[in-house]
């Protein structure tokens, strides 16, 4: 079963929050929508699980318009998990998971061994068999998400819609909710469609992304091709530099000020010297850094300038020149570098300038300034 | 075996003894062995057979139909508001329904008519349903708890006041019997009232319980509801409907009878540790029709040969109940 929407445009109403919404799922595939705080994710999957009418263009199941389905048969063929777990009083954990059975219970809801068994399977998948005969109201925000995934699993459905279903969880969980979600479109081959908050893991886990900018859905493609130059910056409406599409790393913003340090580092030892003086809104430069130097990224998120030399090649006589200039333009210098060798050579030259002109100090030393 | 199934079966048996208590409760007393012979003989010409068949039985009866109906009405009306302090008293609908029943009894008075039962039942559940109707159009804009009780105690002020603008302009002579029937009481029930009422409650509570499946799903949201595959406009309606009709009964033959409906689902709640409508209907009809019988009983007799208003006797009882559920209820909102 597959879903698609032609021509949707979603919203409140009369009122239109996103136009033109077209997007096919496929079985086995994730499709992630991402996007500022109410660009209109939770309304176009809101559209798409019926707790809102189109306000224009057809939603597909199958070849059927979606309206045209009885809500029993939509149970069948699509779950939902949304990101505000219930509270429903005096419910166990495993009697929460067992209402993902609904559409196949009888007139009077009760469970036949067929369906307890899937109950149990579903709670095996999602790691929640300790916690199934607790209070769902007792239990945490995490281990209430994991089962109402459970409750989703078992309605065995082949597509599944997910509202941001890890937002308020903790590393664990999310690690943990999302593992399943992968498991469940690589192995039972379910449509999922999904909006996340966490761009990190929306890069790794989807096959498709679709940016949902305000009124229109601004870019749709694979991680790879959405992460590159400043798309991401541009739809979160961000400075380039606070974010890193390649790993998802997110770094806060600098002001623009003339830099007080100088930082000479390489090899991971200055790691720890730029990450203190962003917090301490220090400014400072940093070099002479190769670019593919493990630091380069940190450093040139938080340094308002990097001397740095392309990837592979000798950090070269031209940028000791230009970071010498740029320490004189300083009124300290901090030397992070652990081990000397014939690729930094011009660091060590740096060093020396640095003593001569006085302005070498230790880390310790320029903390007590 | 279940924890539900021990304490239905538990309070059924004692369903059954209150019931068997209640009859032999009175000015004139009554064995009960005497009234075993009296009832297995279908009635007799005897004084205590007469009280036994016309007076005591029926009032038995009115009393375990109507308090089952009553804290089914709120069982529907908390699971329709998601909200575990809703029920007919306390948003208003009884109210709603006394006014409508005041006016009408008024009018027919005037015109030297007597009303019947079916047209007190009609007339309160249009009334029911028009106060029902504002607590619906005030609910979509407050979401809050105490708001939602709140809006239902203030339509319940505007009914009252109109209803004693009427009766203010009425003939003395054609208040008085609404007057006994506004405090709430189940005295002075007839067979042809007992029969009237079974019909409504039980019809309404048989079509809540074949409800219990879409009902357990609405417990868990409306969202979800409705990814399960439940109707839930439909449903809405129904539990509108239903519990509509089913405090409309109970106010048309009773009076307004107060909190019941919140505090008797809450208790069977607890007790049976569990929210499943399945359990809970049946658990309720049968809980409230326990608790309004000596609730009953001690109306009647704590003072005879006065009798205390019903309400006065539910409310003592049953507000601690309401305020301690309230308060747990912030703890862990």
């Amino acid at each position: 079963m597959n879903l698609h929407t032609e021509n949707l445009s979603v919203g409140y109403g009369k009122k239109v929050v996103v136009d033109q919404v077209e997007l096919t799922l496929q079985p086995g595939q994730i499709v992630t929508l991402i996007g500022p705080n109410g660009a209109g994710k939770s309304t176009i999957l809101k559209t798409i699980t019926r707790q809102l009418d189109p306000v224009k263009g057809v939603v597909y199941l199958g070849k059927k318009q979606l309206s045209t389905w009885q809500e029993k048969e939509i149970a069948k063929e699509l779950s939902v998990v949304m990101t505000h777990p219930v509270s429903p009083e005096l419910m166990t954990c495993r009697e929460v998971v067992s209402m993902g059975r609904y559409p196949y219970t009888g007139r009077m809801g009760n469970l036949t061994a067929q369906d307890n068994e899937q109950v149990e399977k579903a709670l095996a998948l999602v790691h929640g068999e300790d916690t199934a005969d607790c209070w769902f109201h007792e239990l945490s925000d995490g281990q209430k998400q994991r089962a109402m995934l459970a409750r989703a699993i078992c309605q065995q459905t082949e597509i599944m819609v997910l509202d941001e279903p890890t937002s308020y969880l903790d590393m664990r969980f999310k690690l943990d909710i999302l593992k399943v979600i992968r498991i469940l479109a690589v192995e039972e081959k379910k449509a999922i469609l999904m909006s996340l908050h966490e761009l990190d893991l929306a890069q790794k886990i989807s096959d498709l992304i679709i940016c949902v900018d305000g009124n229109k859905i601004s870019d749709i493609g694979t991680p790879e091709e959405i992460f590159t130059g400043n798309r991401i910056q541009k739809l979160y409406k961000i400075d380039e530099g606070c974010f890193d599409p390649e790993t998802g790393a997110m770094f806060l913003s600098k002001e623009e000020k003339s830099p007080e340090v100088f930082v000479i580092g390489g090899g991971g030892a200055a790691l720890p010297l730029y990450r203190k003086l962003s917090r301490k809104q220090i400014p400072f430069v940093a070099g002479i850094l190769s670019e593919n130097d493990v630091e380069y990224r940190v450093a040139k998120a938080g340094a308002q300038q990097v001397v740095a030399a392309k990837a592979f090649f000798p950090l070269g006589q031209e940028k000791l020149e230009e970071a010498k200039a740029l320490l004189d333009s300083c009124k300290w210098c901090v030397g992070k570098v652990r081990d000397f060798g014939p690729g930094n050579m011009e660091n060590q030259a740096l060093l020396a300038y640095a003593k001569e002109k006085n302005k070498l100090i230790s880390e310790e030393e320029l903390w007590q300034r | 075996m279940k924890r539900y199934v021990g304490i239905l079966s538990l309070a059924l048996i004692l369903l059954a003894g209150a019931v068997i208590f209640s009859i032999c409760l009175g000015s004139v007393g009554m064995s009960p062995g005497e009234v075993f012979r009296i009832l297995a003989a279908g009635g007799g010409k005897s004084t205590h057979a007469k009280i036994l068949w016309e007076i005591r039985l029926p009032r038995v009866l009115a009393a375990v139909i109507l308090g089952g109906g009553l804290s089914v009405s709120g069982f529907l009306l908390q699971t329709f508001f998601q909200n575990p302090i809703a029920g007919p008293y306390v948003l208003g609908i009884s109210s709603g329904a006394k006014l409508f029943v005041a006016m009408t009894m008024i009018f027919l008075l005037d015109r030297g008519m007597m009303i019947t039962s079916a047209g007190m039942v009609a007339s309160a559940f249009v009334g029911s349903l028009m106060a029902m109707g504002f607590v619906l159009i005030l609910s979509f804009r407050v979401k809050k708890m105490s708001m939602l009780v709140v809006c239902g105690i203030l339509i319940g002020y505007i009914c009252s006041a109109i209803t004693d603008f009427f009766v203010t302009f009425a003939e003395d002579s054609n208040i008085v019997n609404l007057h006994n029937w506004s405090k709430g009481t189940f005295s002075g029930m007839g067979w042809e009232q007992v029969g009237m009422m079974s019909i409504c409650i039980l019809f309404c509570v048989a079509a809540a319980f074949f409800l219990s499946k879409p009902m357990a799903a609405l417990q868990m949201g409306e969202a979800y509801a409705l990814s399960l595959g439940v109707s839930v406009k439909r449903l809405r309606v129904a539990l509108i409907l239903l519990s509509s009709l089913l405090s409309a009964t109970v106010t048309a033959f009773a009076g307004p009878i107060s909190f019941v409906g919140i505090a008797v689902p809450h208790l069977m709640k607890l007790s049976m540790k569990t929210a499943k409508p399945l359990v809970l209907i049946p658990g309720s009809f049968v809980g409230g029709a326990l608790l309004t019988l000596i609730c009953d009983d001690i109306a009647r007799s704590l003072f005879a040969p006065t009798e205390l208003s019903i309400s006065s006797v539910t409310a003592v009882f049953l507000v601690p109940v309401v305020m301690v559920m309230m308060i747990r209820r912030r703890r862990t909102e």
